[in-house]
């Protein structure tokens, strides 16, 4: 059909409508930095900030967020009344804004205080309204400074929208609306899986990573401690854009010179323990394929959506991947072997992870990975948190001539350094099966590389035809995973990453304006494995090497894997249904997590509450509900007098408790 | 006595029930508040996390809702709630004396407003229409009108005695 083109004028300037969504689309293409502060392109429009007004001829003053364009308007951007409002609103915002500026972390970065900088803000005629609040400082990956909060809303669409978790939403109502988290309790407390895609997107300082820089210069001051850093694959693209690089830029040479400078006394590489992961989630993959047992496989790296695994999907737990994440098996196997060669104790080799992630500090801390106490990663730094100290230090980054990784743990392949990018896990993974079904065949996948953030793709390998899964974002993982619970949808192997488009758009990197700087970051690392020698894990020699002379016995699965728990989404005590303070004869606690729930715990409840009355042993009964026994495969789980009963049903737990009784008169 | 169900089994019993009658739809979220409210007289913050389960929402919903309507209740209320009312008729025949007199009385504040003995929740309330008897003050519903300060310590000195009176029995 024929369309006439449509065009609006923008400040004079005419413009042509293609597919913008919504008027503030079309009048940043027409290079017109309209401040906003709770617009976000992928998350749904709220329009509250107000920031965004514009007057168009014939309708007066519109929020531009939320209008649609049209051909033919007249869009006036900056007449006197608009540029009064605007200043207008960031006084207000001013006013409800705890304005310890010259000492909040995010100050040089801050929304507010940039757009009020920009606007000529010079003054507040408005009562200071919110003063300093108490920091929740219960999380290890994220702080929440209350204070700070303009009530934007961001964090909480995306949290919900983008990683479906929910673990910020606005509570109370009027001048006493608040962003918290459910019950107001410590964000550490709570379903949070610590992805700090909120904290990317908080145009103030109310939410951060939770810094650990001044740990990390404490540990290189420390004469005594032998510090050595890890990089992951994200930040080698990404780190220079803090310093005037454009997205994707590899600076891995600058990295290294700066914290050799800084007084890192090795630095490797993370890619390396990719290389690992990838041979060891290989071999499991092709075995539990060859013995159609526990598919799909889902990969493991990425912590957060471990953790989203743990609250949510307890019964998948077991498809989950053994394998720890590149970070943790760096560690591990660093303490394991450097503690070793440098004869010193583990206390004294401190591991830095350098990270585009907040969870990553999340997982450091997990008690999985600690041995006697000490942690196999001391500590984790962002992106973010490296530029911090680099600055700090002094070092014109720019200047720095290019050094290179130390050996063995610095040298990687290709499979190991696309990890990070969405996709990148499924293409090593497929690198290593088909090397080794095909005898050294060395092949690409490129399927992946696409930047959708569901892709699905059948591929062959020798005699065998895969169906896999590659998803970011956790709400799209969890579209995935509820169709194949439904029995919709069969995959053997299943990638997640809870940040869209993988680590690259990790919670601790930077923010970016340009529209690409993701995709540039990707291909920034695809262009890596190019340059590299090898570009299939078990092709690293000192990978060989390890596995030879290092992970001998059984010290690769101990090192190299792991376990998972049942997580309950929030701490909270069980509840006491029934109390009997003297001559108890059962004690009945029975599990109402969510999946138990699902299986029926509560009919299963009121039928033994029946029971229980009929056969007049209430009074002699204690009942207690658990919101998670942390058995959900086996739900509905009762347990009676400390017996525990799984897949209970009314009879099984009658027989229990007539049993118990019989035994007790 | 035996096998008299204790009254937190009956209550969860209740929401049991209150669940089940609305199918555990997240679209009668406020429903099934109000009735849980009308059980517990508050809403227990354990059973404010079940209802998400049941109803396969975030905890965060529920408790956004349930702070968003000044009607729901997140902490339990004294035996007797009384309400003073605020509104433009009654602020101008001193509520504001009548308020402190009670805070004073029952050793409450702004932030606190429910008694150590858990006898008296005090809140203060827009209008309650009945402005021709201003200031008034309502107690479980029983409306004390033209109220003084005189009037109300000895209201709540009449509640406090008949209370003593019922432990003794
Ligand atoms: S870190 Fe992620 S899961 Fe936690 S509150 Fe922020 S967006 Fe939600
Ligand atoms: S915490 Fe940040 S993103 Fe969330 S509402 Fe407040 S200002 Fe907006
Ligand atoms: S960006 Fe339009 S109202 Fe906030």
């Amino acid at each position: 059909m024929y369309m006439k083109t449509q065009t609006a004028v923008i400040d004079n300037f005419t413009i042509q409508i293609e597919d913008e969504k919504n008027l503030l689309e079309l009048i940043r293409k027409a290079n017109i930095e309209l401040p906003t502060f709770c617009y976000h392109s992928e998350i749904s429009v709220y329009g509250a900030c107000r920031m965004c007004m514009v007057e168009i001829e014939g309708r007066g003053i519109v929020p531009a967020c939320s209008t649609k364009p049209e051909g033919g308007m007249v869009v006036h951007t900056n007449t006197a009344q608009i540029r009064k409002m605007r200043k207008m609103i960031i006084e207000l915002m001013l006013a409800s804004h705890d304005q310890s500026c010259t000492t909040c972390p995010k100050s040089g970065d801050c929304k507010l205080q940039n757009i009020a900088k920009q606007l000529g803000v010079d003054k507040i005629r408005f009562k200071q309204m919110k003063t300093h609040q108490e920091l929740d400082l219960s999380s290890d990956a994220i702080i929440r400074d209350p204070g700070k909060c303009i009530l934007c809303g961001d964090c909480v669409r995306v949290c919900n929208e983008i990683q479906s978790v929910g673990a910020l939403d606005f509570a109370y109502r009027g001048a006493e609306a608040k962003v918290v988290t459910p019950f107001n309790k410590g964000i550490g407390e709570v379903e949070c899986v610590n992805c700090g895609q909120c904290v990317k997107v908080c145009p103030v300082g109310a939410l951060m990573p939770k810094y650990h820089i001044n740990d990390v210069w404490e540990a290189i001051h420390d004469k005594s401690k032998t510090v050595v850093a890890q990089i992951a694959p994200a930040v080698r693209v990404s780190l220079g854009e803090y310093f005037g690089y454009k997205p994707g830029t590899t600076t891995t040479g600058q990295i290294i010179a700066a914290l050799r400078r800084m007084g890192f006394d090795k630095v490797y590489d993370t890619s390396f323990s990719a290389d690992l992961t990838v041979i060891e989630e290989g071999r499991e993959f092709l075995d539990r394929y060859s013995k159609n047992e526990n598919l799909p496989l889902f990969t493991s790296c990425c912590p957060a959506w471990v953790k989203y695994a743990e609250q949510y999907y307890p019964d998948l737990l077991s498809n989950l991947s053994t394998c720890r994440s590149p970070q943790q098996m760096f560690g591990a196997v660093c303490k394991e072997q450097l503690v070793k060669d440098l004869k010193i104790s583990r206390e004294d080799l401190v591991v830095v992870s350098i990270m585009p992630c907040t969870a990553k500090k999340f997982e450091a801390r997990r008690d999985e990975f600690k041995t006697n106490g000490n942690p196999d990663v001391d500590y984790v730094i962002t992106t973010k948190e490296l530029s911090i100290m680099i600055k700090e230090s002094g070092i014109e980054f720019g200047k720095l001539e290019l050094s290179s990784f130390d050996m063995p743990f610095g040298f990687t392949t290709g499979a190991g350094v696309i990890f990070g990018a969405s996709g990148g896990v499924s293409e090593a993974v497929l690198r290593f099966a088909a090397y080794s079904l095909q005898k050294g065949f060395v092949g690409e996948f490129r399927q992946f590389r696409t930047g959708d953030r569901t892709k699905v793709s059948e591929i062959e390998i020798g005699d065998k035809k895969l169906r896999l899964a590659v998803v970011s974002g956790l709400a799209n993982a969890k579209k995935v995973i509820d169709k194949i619970r439904k029995g919709e949808e069969h995959y053997d192997l299943v990638e997640v990453m809870a940040c869209c488009d993988g680590c690259i758009n990790g919670g601790g990197q930077p923010v970016s304006n340009a529209s690409n700087a993701v995709a540039d970051r990707a291909k920034g690392l695809y262009d890596n494995d190019k340059m590299l020698q090898f570009h299939v894990s078990s092709e690293n020699p000192y990978i060989k090497q390890l596995y030879n002379e290092t992970l001998v016995d059984d010290k690769a699965h101990r090192l190299l894997h792991t376990t998972y728990e049942n997580r309950r989404r929030i701490l909270q005590d069980d509840i006491i249904i029934n109390e009997v303070p003297e001559n108890k004869k059962l004690e009945i606690t029975i599990c109402f997590g969510t999946s138990c729930f699902l299986r029926g715990a509560q009919t299963l409840y009121t039928q033994l509450m029946e029971y229980l009355s009929e056969r007049e042993l209430l009074g002699k009964t204690e009942f207690t509900a658990s919101f998670c026994g942390k058995q959900c495969k086996k739900g509905p789980v009762i347990s009676i007098n400390g017996k525990n009963i799984e897949h209970c049903t009314l009879e099984m737990a009658v027989a229990e408790i007539e049993a118990v009784l019989r035994l007790k008169m | 006595m035996g096998n008299d169900r204790n009254t937190f089994s009956i209550k969860f019993d209740k929401v049991c029930e209150v669940l089940d009658k609305h199918e555990c739809s997240p679209n009668k979220l406020i429903a099934i508040l109000q009735e849980i409210q009308e059980e517990y007289k508050y809403l227990p913050e354990d059973i404010m996390t079940y209802i998400a389960t049941a109803l396969g929402i975030s905890p965060g919903v529920v408790f956004g809702v349930a702070t968003f309507y000044s009607h729901f209740a997140l902490e339990p209320k004294g035996k007797y709630v009384i309400k003073v009312c605020d509104g433009t008729a009654c602020h101008v025949r001193k509520s504001k004396d009548i308020l402190q007199t009670l805070e004073k009385e029952l050793g409450l504040s702004g932030k606190k407003k429910t008694s150590d003995d858990m006898l008296f929740t005090l809140e203060t309330v827009a209008c309650l229409g009945a402005c021709g008897l201003a200031p008034v003050v309502v107690v479980n519903d029983e409306v004390h009108g033209s109220m003084t300060k005189e009037k109300t310590i000895e209201l709540i000195s009449r509640i406090r005695e008949q209370e003593r009176q019922e432990m003794n029995k």
